[in-house]
């Protein structure tokens, strides 16, 4: 049996960081990641010195890794990660750093992820994704990720029974939230009626169950409590995280992803039961994963995710308050920010900080994180647990 | 049930030619595992020395055991169609302007599952047989196809787009004078090539199955003659923007070692016939193939070299033409890279002795020009690169594979 997890005690997650995103964008990545840093500076009121830790996720950045960030940058730090894992970086970014900081590695570590969307870069960026995409999964046509959660999505529906009116109800409360959001690309309403209408991309999946490919950077910085406290911070507690590669390698396709695995182990770390979350925000790159996250995180058992979508509400105000910030499909995929979207959300939430409609009352939120289609499946999974530092 | 290919109707010559675009040719080395089997109609997948696992997408390492010894070998390609979906929209550009476009993930009974492209005739939750095909840009792409031969299967558009299928197509057979170029023309013709264009030297010389020749239906004697780079440019001027599939039959076969020889009279000559003249042809006619490779339905799709075997291993009973051979067989890997770009491909056919009048004194096993019409249209159809005809060819072939310093020795004893 292995040994029991240790708690993230005294480690805290802070200072939220969202640089509004754009759709295109002639700055570089390096732009966009100095901009969040800096933000996270001058929202904790220290100074690059301050930093002596660095964990960084991005798709654009080549040539360089996070090391060359550093000079590029001007900060020294003690303690460097770079964590190129997509929707899943932000998990593993805050639990290497929560253990860095735990251990006394490093005291104030800066969490980032940011890409820049270049007109074409996208497309490049796609056809050299992984040995894997390259060989196996390109050569095939969709230039992208679509038709690959299509023959996902096409065999959830088969064999759960969802329809196309269960991932747009998702979309759709994601949309209302959305607009309360003041970062977020698509401002305009979105009915169930816009989602069943909108043209097919690669059946069944349509377009707005795509994600809008655009720059942008996420941060948070993560410390000490009484570091936080200290500064005058507002931050989240750290109750538990998982993080899971290249789970069921064995289901010829995804049904589920590493949280299946993981999720009683995160709910015993965190002590709670998965009836305390306040609100979930998952990782949208597609609506079906949406509802497999609801599934293998607890909320509902493996197949019930269409009736679970069709028995609640997922707006801020709903019965189960989901993506509040209006998530990927609502605010726009920057790249590896997309993994650090929702926690960033969450950490601004609990913190009493939200930008946009704030779920009232809210102590424990749910993050979860999922990238890495290198060829048929996300690989990577990830999820925290995250409450509100009280008094 | 595929419908059946509609004939194309003439080009309008006012109308720009679309502009052949490739789709993504960039694999890893290990991967060109599969181009190499697929370039000779070989279902290959890696499989696992020590613990026989079958793997795909290609790996440097077992994902069960971890051995690094994972050949490709042949494998089972059966498996079931568990999912599909219609591409709509791409933001690559080859396959943006062919949408819609269907792929899906097939679960082969060995236990990979494979993203494949579809054959119309496949279903989802059917069976389906997997194919590894080139594609325009000349690598190995899988595709599902119905589990048995149903009606029209080849008129699949997904399917033509990977295959060379001289139906409906316009054929050039470059020398029609020997047995060898009447076999093409008449397979050609049986394939419903809507034109076959067959090249005669000095047509006012009478010659064996002339008059045979020009009853096939839709043959269209032209003349062309491979040593006369006037007569090439003439007849490129006049037939090119035409031509879909080249098939060079132009021959010389002449026994005897290169000391042998005496003097370099013969040697031209060889080297005249195959060298100069492939490069003639592929001079006049390789740039307007390569501008029409996406030229619809017949767009143009082939250059074929029939080669002889001993272009792969020197037999110095014919060494001095086995010489003239392996030049045609260099040449012919230029003239494929510098036709790619077109996606067009180039089909080299290596074939053994053949049973004409110049292979007299060789014993059998020898090819009939029949034989090698046949597996060049068999070739055609199927998309192949390289192909080796008769048993001949096929010994050579393996012996190569295992040991070419061999093959050396026993073709010189």
């Amino acid at each position: 049996m292995a040994a029991p997890r240790m708690a993230y005690d005294g480690v805290v997650a802070t200072a939220p960081v969202t640089i509004p995103y754009r759709r295109y964008s002639t700055n570089s990545a390096h732009w966009w990641i100095g901009r969040a840093v800096r933000a996270v500076l001058q929202l904790a009121e220290l100074k690059p010195a301050d930093i002596d830790g660095l964990s960084v996720s991005s798709f654009t950045i080549g040539p360089d890794t996070a090391v060359g960030l550093t000079q590029h940058l001007g900060l020294s730090p003690r303690w460097l990660d770079h964590v190129p894992l997509g929707g899943a970086s932000g998990f593993v970014g805050l639990r290497r750093a929560a253990r860095a900081v735990q251990c006394g590695d490093a005291e104030f570590v800066v969490c980032v992820a940011g890409d820049t969307n270049h007109v074409d870069s996208f497309r490049r960026t796609l056809s050299t994704f992984s040995r894997f995409a390259q060989d196996a999964v390109y050569p095939y046509g969709s230039g992208g990720p679509n038709a690959g959660f299509a023959l996902i999505t096409r065999n959830y529906m088969k064999r759960y029974g969802a329809t196309r009116e269960d991932f747009g109800k998702i979309c759709v409360a994601q949309r209302e939230n959305a607009l309360k959001f003041p970062y977020a690309l698509m401002k305009k309403p979105l009915t169930l009626e816009d989602y069943l209408n909108a043209r097919a991309i690669s059946d069944p999946v349509h377009l707005f169950d795509c994600v809008m490919p655009c720059a942008g950077a996420e941060a948070f910085l993560v410390c000490r409590e009484d570091r936080a406290r200290s500064l005058g911070l507002k931050a989240t507690r750290i109750l538990a995280t998982i993080e899971r590669h290249n789970a069921f390698p064995d289901d010829p396709i995804q049904i589920r992803g590493g949280w299946a695995m993981d999720a009683s182990e995160l709910y015993a770390m965190a002590g709670i039961k998965a009836s305390e979350v306040d609100f979930l925000e998952t990782y949208d790159d597609y609506p079906v994963i949406c509802m497999m996250q609801m599934e293998d995180l607890g909320f509902c058992a493996k197949g019930e995710g269409p009736d679970f979508v069709r028995a609640n509400s997922f707006t801020t105000d709903g019965s189960f308050p989901h993506n509040t910030s209006g998530g990927q499909l609502s605010v726009g995929q920057a790249g590896a920010a997309g993994g650090y979207l929702g926690l960033v959300e969450a950490v601004r939430q609990l913190s009493g900080a939200a930008l946009g409609a704030p779920v009232a009352g809210a102590r424990i939120g749910l993050v979860a994180g999922f990238g890495m289609i290198t060829y048929d499946r996300g690989l990577s999974s990830g999820a925290a647990v995250l409450a509100r530092m009280d008094g | 049930m595929t419908e059946p290919l509609v004939r194309p109707k003439r080009k309008n010559p006012l109308k720009k030619t679309r502009e052949p675009l490739l789709p993504q040719a960039a694999r890893s080395r290990t991967a060109l595992g599969l181009t190499a089997a697929a370039a000779e109609g070989r279902f290959q997948l890696q499989i696992c020395a020590d613990c026989a696992a079958v793997i795909y997408p290609p790996r440097d390492a077992c994902p069960r055991c971890l051995s690094p010894r994972i050949p490709f070998k042949d494998a089972r390609n059966d498996g079931v169609l568990l999912a599909e979906t219609t591409i709509r929209a791409s933001t690559d550009v080859y396959f943006r302007e062919r949408v819609p476009w269907r792929i899906g993930v097939v679960q082969l009974d060995s236990g990979p599952t494979v993203v494949a492209h579809l054959h119309g005739g496949v279903r989802e939750g059917e069976r389906v047989k997997l194919e590894f095909k080139l594609d325009k840009s000349g690598q190995a792409v899988a595709v599902a196809l119905p589990p048995t031969e149903a009606l029209n299967m080849e008129a699949d558009l997904q399917w033509r787009e990977l295959t060379c299928d001289p139906k409906y197509r316009r054929v050039l057979v470059t020398d029609g004078r020997g047995p060898v170029g009447q076999a093409m023309a008449r397979a050609m013709s049986d394939a419903e090539a809507s034109i076959v264009f067959v090249g005669v030297a000095d047509p006012w010389k009478p010659f064996p199955g002339e008059a045979a020749l020009g009853k096939i239906p839709r043959v269209e004697i032209v003349p062309l003659d491979v040593t006369d780079t006037t007569s090439i440019e003439d007849i490129a001027g006049e037939i090119g923007p035409r031509v879909d599939i080249l098939i060079n039959t132009a021959e010389h076969v002449r026994a005897g070692g290169v000391i042998e020889r005496k003097s370099l009279a013969v040697a031209r000559e060889e080297m005249e016939i195959r060298y100069f003249g492939l490069t003639r042809l592929a001079q006049s006619f390789g740039a307007i193939l390569r501008a029409r490779g996406a030229d619809g339905v017949n767009s143009a799709a082939a250059f074929v070299n029939l080669l002889s075997i001993y272009a792969l291993a020197n037999w110095p009973a014919y060494g001095a033409f086995s010489a003239t051979e392996a030049a045609c067989l260099s040449a012919a890997q230029s003239i494929r890279t510098e036709l790619r770009e077109g996606g067009i491909k180039v089909v080299n056919v290596f074939s053994g002795p053949l049973d004409t009048e110049w292979y007299q004194t060789v014993p059998p096993p020898r090819v009939t020009p029949v034989a090698l019409a046949s597996a060049v249209l068999n070739a055609l159809r199927r998309g192949l690169e390289d192909v080796f005809v008769g048993d001949v060819a096929e010994d050579i072939r393996a012996r190569l594979s295992v040991n070419p310093k061999a093959v050396e020795r026993e073709l010189g004893s």
